[in-house]
Order: structure tokens, then sequence, then C-alpha cells
């Protein structure tokens, strides 16, 4: 079991020399006991050091992949109950279940949409990654497991009781790392010799916290590290009541024997395809790190993918948006030029209010590191200085030539400086402070 | 292996708001829907969004729901009651805006009166989010309906004391706005309470971010505050929270623009309607005990998540 922080203490450099960002090797060591940080922090330790501390150094959720690849899932590594202590580090893997009972022109559909389904947001590619794939014996499940591999690469999840059946499926994609589902009290020992023989990850299951536990624990005795956790959840109030005991008992209590990342079926739990994306919302909100739907229509996986990204975003960096010029309402050379930080809330917030106005405008988004235009003002960012390089590098002279631009209201006096800095006749216009008054403003304005 | 559940209990409790006649709004000493470790007496209350003016602008799936009402405030809120069951009604009184008809305090007190007398479900009355206006506005209300408990809103550290004062004189609750920040939330309800307006008449707006719109720093905010009120026992805190999903969710690009325009996107009413029941299904989860919401549809998935959400077996955790 893991060790406490003073035998991990008797394990370190003891120089204090505050490069894993802790004042003492004994805070390090307290806080790595807590699984709040990880091992490879410290850069001093021995080798014997490291296998000792092997157990004791995992995250209190533990990482585990699915897949190989492009679309290779990864989950767990998670150290918090709120994303606000530090954050939330591997955003859930968003799947489909694929039975032998569908047609071929519903798979060949599905394999497409995993293939190629993909949304850009704040410069990140969001996908679905995971097929879950079920049929009846092990010949079918081979097969079909094959044709989803081939079609699309997708991580794959395997569902079957019997291990044998399992292990038909598995053997040939083992290097694919897929995901075996599932082990439960009855099948525990088979299934695990399966995965150990393939080396491959797999899923203990039970509706009970005391048997998800002793199965959690008897992989963890059998020197499992990547294994995940399905707690059977019937109503939308136990996957949150399931969720929460689960992470809390594996970062509160460092219970290693449910220190593991849990997998959710959404698909399982309605008829209602809107109501299905609702509750996998609460599957992605709640820790779950594989959600499974019963089909990827992208008005449906857009939202829970974007759900995705804003939870596990990290908190203390501000999403930020990339530097440059952004048309909206699709200007001409006469539209107005506003100028504003690269904060993604500020981007947001002027962007959909200028759209909202239908005014054609050129925004200049200028990257001051994620921060908003007051903060940016007053650390020295997003003054004259600054600002007139930017708007002369940025080529908007050329795309709308009638050297006028508008700043925030809230920098208006900057304007004066700024209008020095750009020279050759610019002129600086003074915008509003708040975003809501945009569109009025937008309306009256005029280039001459 | 037995399994010792890590259940935690908290000190602090949710003051239970009282709005329209008997809805209460808050009350909680858990967790959002933590209910196998503690008390969530009243499920948060679904209010429906009327304007008292014509909202073409809108995007096709809200506006053609509406279509047939959007000149009439009292039809419109009928509709929300009778046909959609809306828990609440939430007027916005759009008429009112200094940058737009700027129509007097007068016209909207009679608009609000003529929605309040049509209705029997609470009724909430949101400004535009000009201080001064909404100061007038407000005050103006407050004062020609004496009798009825409507939460009126928003009110900003900048006019607090005005509307704090008519609110008090006329016993209204208030909804105490703050822009995305804990300690500003609270320092608007220490001035709010210095003032001498109740604890229980006080419900806070952290500001409400959409889906892909600032969602992950509303969620963050209305944790800690829920943090702060539960586990830290802080009495300023205690206050139920507001969201004002509608007017957010439906600015979001991808809540409205077309499968033309953006054919990976897939169809837009699905799109828009599960923007708003996500963000709001998101909302619940970090504590949210009144959601203002525009979609019949996206409202029924809500209050499915609502009713799903309490359904626990809590006999897996009994030892
Ligand atoms: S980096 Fe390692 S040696 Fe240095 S203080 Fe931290 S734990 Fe000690």
């Amino acid at each position: 079991m893991a060790l406490s922080g003073l035998q991990i203490f008797k394990l370190l450099a003891k120089t204090n020399c505050k490069e894993c960002g802790f004042p003492t090797c004994m805070a390090f060591a307290m806080q790595l006991a807590a699984g709040k940080t990880e091992l490879d922090k410290c850069p001093y330790v021995s080798d014997e050091a490291k296998a000792a501390l092997g157990e004791a150094s995992a995250p209190a959720v533990r990482k585990v992949t699915v897949g190989a690849g492009d679309l290779a899932v990864t989950v767990g590594e998670e150290t918090v109950m709120y994303r606000h202590e530090k954050r939330f580090e591997n955003m859930p893997g968003i799947g489909v279940m694929i039975t032998d009972e569908m047609d071929d022109a519903q798979v060949d559909g599905l394999l497409g949409q995993l293939k190629e389904q993909q949304f850009n947001y704040v410069g990140r590619t969001l996908r679905p990654r995971v097929a879950a794939v079920k049929a009846a014996d092990g010949a079918a499940l081979a097969a079909l497991a094959a044709k989803v591999d081939a079609g699309s690469g997708a991580a794959l999840v395997l569902m079957h009781d019997d291990a044998g059946v399992l292990q038909a499926a598995a053997g040939p994609l083992k290097d694919k790392k897929p995901l075996l589902y599932a082990a439960t009290e009855a099948n525990f020992d088979a299934v695990a010799g399966v995965a150990n023989e393939l080396e491959v990850p797999f899923v203990i299951k039970s509706d009970s916290f005391d048997k998800l536990a002793g199965l959690g624990q008897k992989a963890l005795d059998g020197g499992f590290k990547e294994v995940m956790l399905d707690p059977a959840s019937g109503s939308l109030g136990d996957v949150l009541m399931d969720q929460t005991l689960i992470r809390r008992a594996a970062i509160k209590k460092t219970l290693r024997a449910l220190g593991f990342p849990t997998i959710g079926f959404p698909c399982n739990m309605t008829d209602d395809k809107m109501l299905e994306a609702v509750y996998a919302a609460v599957f992605v909100a709640k820790y779950a790190g594989i959600v499974i739907l019963s089909d990827l229509e992208p008005a449906r996986t857009l939202p829970l993918l974007y759900l995705g990204q804003n939870i596990y975003t990290d908190p203390q960096k501000p999403m930020q948006m990339e530097q440059g010029v952004y048309p909206l309402n699709e200007p001409g050379p006469e539209s107005p030029i506003l100028v504003t930080t690269n904060f993604s809330l500020t981007y947001f917030t002027v962007s959909s209010e200028v759209e909202a106005s239908k005014v054609p405008a050129w925004l200049c988004i200028m990257d001051v590191e994620g921060q908003s235009v007051l903060t940016a003002w007053a650390a020295g960012k997003f003054v004259a200085d600054a600002i007139a390089p930017f708007l002369k590098k940025s080529g908007i002279g050329e795309k709308a030539p009638h050297k006028k631009v508008v700043i925030p209201g809230y920098v208006a006096q900057i304007s004066g400086e700024l209008e020095e800095e750009l020279g050759d006749g610019w002129q600086v216009q003074v915008g509003v402070r708040e975003a809501a008054d945009i569109p009025k403003f937008l309306r009256q304005w005029s280039a001459n | 292996m037995s399994f010792e559940p890590p259940i935690e209990q908290v000190k602090g409790k949710i003051r239970e708001m009282i709005v329209g006649e008997a809805t209460r709004v808050g009350g909680e000493s858990t967790f959002p829907f933590h209910l196998w470790e503690g008390g969530m007496p009243n499920p948060p209350v679904v209010a429906m969004e009327v304007y008292d003016e014509p909202q073409r602008e809108w995007p096709e799936a809200v506006r053609k729901v509406y279509e047939d009402v959007m000149d009439d405030p009292v039809a419109w809120a009928k509709k929300c009651q009778d046909e959609f069951g809306a828990d609440a009604i939430a007027l916005k009184l759009q008429s009112t805006d200094p940058n737009g008809t700027d129509a007097p305090p007068e016209a909207a007190a009679e608009i609000v009166k003529n929605v309040n007398s049509a209705i029997d479900i609470p009724l909430i009355i949101y400004g535009t989010g000009s201080p001064e206006k909404d100061t007038e506005v407000l005050k103006k209300i407050a004062e020609s309906l004496p009798d009825d408990n409507i939460l009126i809103g928003p009110v900003e550290e900048s006019n607090h004391r005005q509307i704090g004062a008519a609110a008090m004189g006329y016993k209204k609750p208030v909804i105490a706005f703050t822009s995305m920040d804990v300690n500003l939330a609270k320092q608007l309800n220490v001035l709010l309470t210095q003032l001498g307006v109740p604890d229980d008449k006080i419900i806070i707006d952290p500001t409400t971010g959409a889906l892909g719109y600032g969602l992950d720093y509303c969620y963050s905010i209305m944790e800690r505050d829920r943090l702060a009120a539960l586990a830290q026992n802080d009495g300023k805190m205690q206050m139920p929270i507001f969201n004002n999903v509608a007017p957010e969710t439906w600015k979001a690009k991808e809540a409205k623009v077309s499968e033309e325009e953006e054919p990976t996107f897939g169809d837009v009413t699905t799109r828009g309607i599960l923007w708003e029941a996500v963000t709001a299904t998101s909302l619940l989860l970090c504590g949210s005990n009144v959601l203002v919401m525009r979609h019949p549809e996206a409202v029924k998935l809500v209050r499915k998540a609502i009713e799903g959400l309490q359904e626990q077996a809590k006999e897996k955790i009994a030892s």
C-alpha cells in the first residue's frame, strides 16, 4: 500500500533545493504521499528510490491509456476534487457504442464519423475518439473489432462477459491497447488473466462499492496499473453519487483500490437521445474518464466535447486566442478596426457583440498572455508602445487603409500616446467600456 | 473488502428565499444534489424568459416558438406558464434600455402589473444592466406593486443603496449581480445586508458564462461560492444562486449558426436546445438555484435532469 510522507522523505535527497516547487524535501514528501504531486517533479530521485516509491508516487487517480495512435485516449492522473484547486488533467474520451446488431450502413456511418468528425475550439482539435464494440461471440466480436479498428483507428473498448471471447477479439489487436470490458466478481481472474497476457487495460465493474473496491484491491495485488472502474450507476443521481464517492475515496482517503479512472454508459440509461446528451454532460463534468454514447450526431457531440474542454482547461492559465486580425461580419476596407487583448473571454464577449450588431468590423486581437484589458494595461502589456508595433505588423493597414483604430474605453488614457506611436496620420478613437454598448457604438461609427 | 463511504457533512446551509406566494428557493445543507449526505429541500427553479419587446433577431429555433406572442408580454408569460409549465416568469424589461426604446419607468411598471396579474407563478423582473436606468425602473416597480413578492434585479454595487432601500421598503427580494468574482459577490452581499436588506432576501447572480463562452469561469466561481457557504460556513455567502442562462447560451455562435454555414456542426435546432440544456445542467452541478431559460425543449430536459439527479440508491452506501 501507499507509503507515508516520512517513509518517502527517507528516500529523497534531503537537500531542500526547492526545484520541485516545494520549500523542503519533507513538504514534497507529504504532498507526494497525499497524491497531490508527482515524483518526477524532483530531479534528484535515485533509481532505487524510484522503484521503492513507484506505488506511492502514482497520482491518486492512476493514468490509463486506451488505444494507440492518433485517437489514443489517456485518462486519469487526477489529483483534485475541484478544478480551481489545481486543474483537471485529462479530458474524458467521448465515444460510441457499435454492436453486431447494427447493419453495415450504420456501422460504416459511425466509422466515418469517428474518422472525420472534429471541431476546432480556441485552437484545439476536439473529436470523439472511442468505439465500444459489442458482439455475441468471439468470432463476431473479433471481426467487428477488426473492422472498427481498420475503418476508424478509434480507441477500442471490447465488451463481453466471457474472457475467452475477449481474448479472441483482443489478441490480434493487442498492440492497439484495447480496453477489456469487464471483469466482475464472477470472471475477475479470467479477464485479468487475458489483460495480463496481452498487456492491455481492463475495466472492473460492480454496482456495489464493497465489491468494486475489493476487485480494485485484487487488481493492485496482481500488479495491474491500467484499470478502469464502472460503478454501473442506475440513475443520474447515482452517477453523481458514485463518481463523487469514487473520486473522494481516491483523493481524500488515498484509497488506491478505487484510484482508477471511470467509464460510463449514458447510452444505456435512456432511449431519448437528447436526454442521453444531458446525462453524458453529468459524466463529463463529474469526473468520468470515458463516456459512451449511442451515436455521434455532431449536434450532440459538439456540446459535450466543448464541455470537456471547458471543465478540463487549466484555470491558472486563461484560455488564449491566437494573435491576429479577425474579420467579423465580412468587413471591407471601409470597416472599423477594433483592438483588444487575447483573453478568451474578452474575445468572446467582444466578438459576439460585434456579430450581434451585424456591423462588419476588423477585430485585432493582441497577444498579452491571455490577460483582460485592464490587467494587461496595468502590467504594461497593453500599452501604446506595444499596441502600435502590433497593429503595424498585423497587416490591418492594407486590409482597411482608413487609419482609424478603436481602443477599449477602459484604456482611454493611452489614446494620445498611441496616436504618437502609430504616427503616419493614424487616429485613435476611444470606444466603449462595456461590451454590451458595442452594437450602438458600431452603428454610429463612421470612417469620416 | 468493506468500503467506508467518504461522507462529508457540512456545517453551512443555504438560506431559503421565498419568491411569489410560497415558492421556496435554496435551503440546501449539502453540495448540489449530494442527497446521500445532506438535504436539498427545494429542487432548483426553472424560470422562463419573457421580453416586453419582440425579439425578432433571435435564432430561429427560439423565435418560432414565441412568434405568436412576441408582441404581447402577457400572452407570452401565459404561454410559458400554461403550455410549458414554467416554475416562474423572468420578465426582461428590454423596453427600458437607454440605448434602445428607453421607455419610462411608469410604462415598464404598467407592463409588470399586467403580466403579474395574468400569471399564478412567481415573477422575476430583470432590468437591462444600465445601473442608472435600472434604479429608476426597479424603484418604480417596487412601489407600484407593494404587496407582491416579486424578485427584482440586477442590483449592482453602484446602485445597491437606491434599489436596496426600495426593496426593503416594499419587502422585495433582490438579485445581487457581480461579475465573475467570489470576493465581489461577497462584498455586495455585505453591503446589502449592512444597508438592512435581510439575508434571506438576496440571491447571488455571479454572471453566467455559456458553454464555450466562459462556462469554465462561471462553474469554478460557483463551486467556490458553495464551498465558502457550506464547507467554510460563511454567512455572507449563504444566499442561493441565480443564473441567467438563456441570453448567454443563445448568443453563442454554436447555438445558432446554420448547418449550411457550418456543415460539420449538425442540426441547428438540436444544437441550440442542447447548448442551453447542457449549460444549465452543468450549472445545476455547481450550485444553481434558479435557472432562467428560453427553449421549452431545453426546459423539459433540464427538468428531467433535476428529477434524475434526485434519484439516488442511498442503500448502496448504507452500512
Ligand atoms: S527537488 Fe527533490 S531534493 Fe530538491 S527540495 Fe524538492 S524533493 Fe528535495
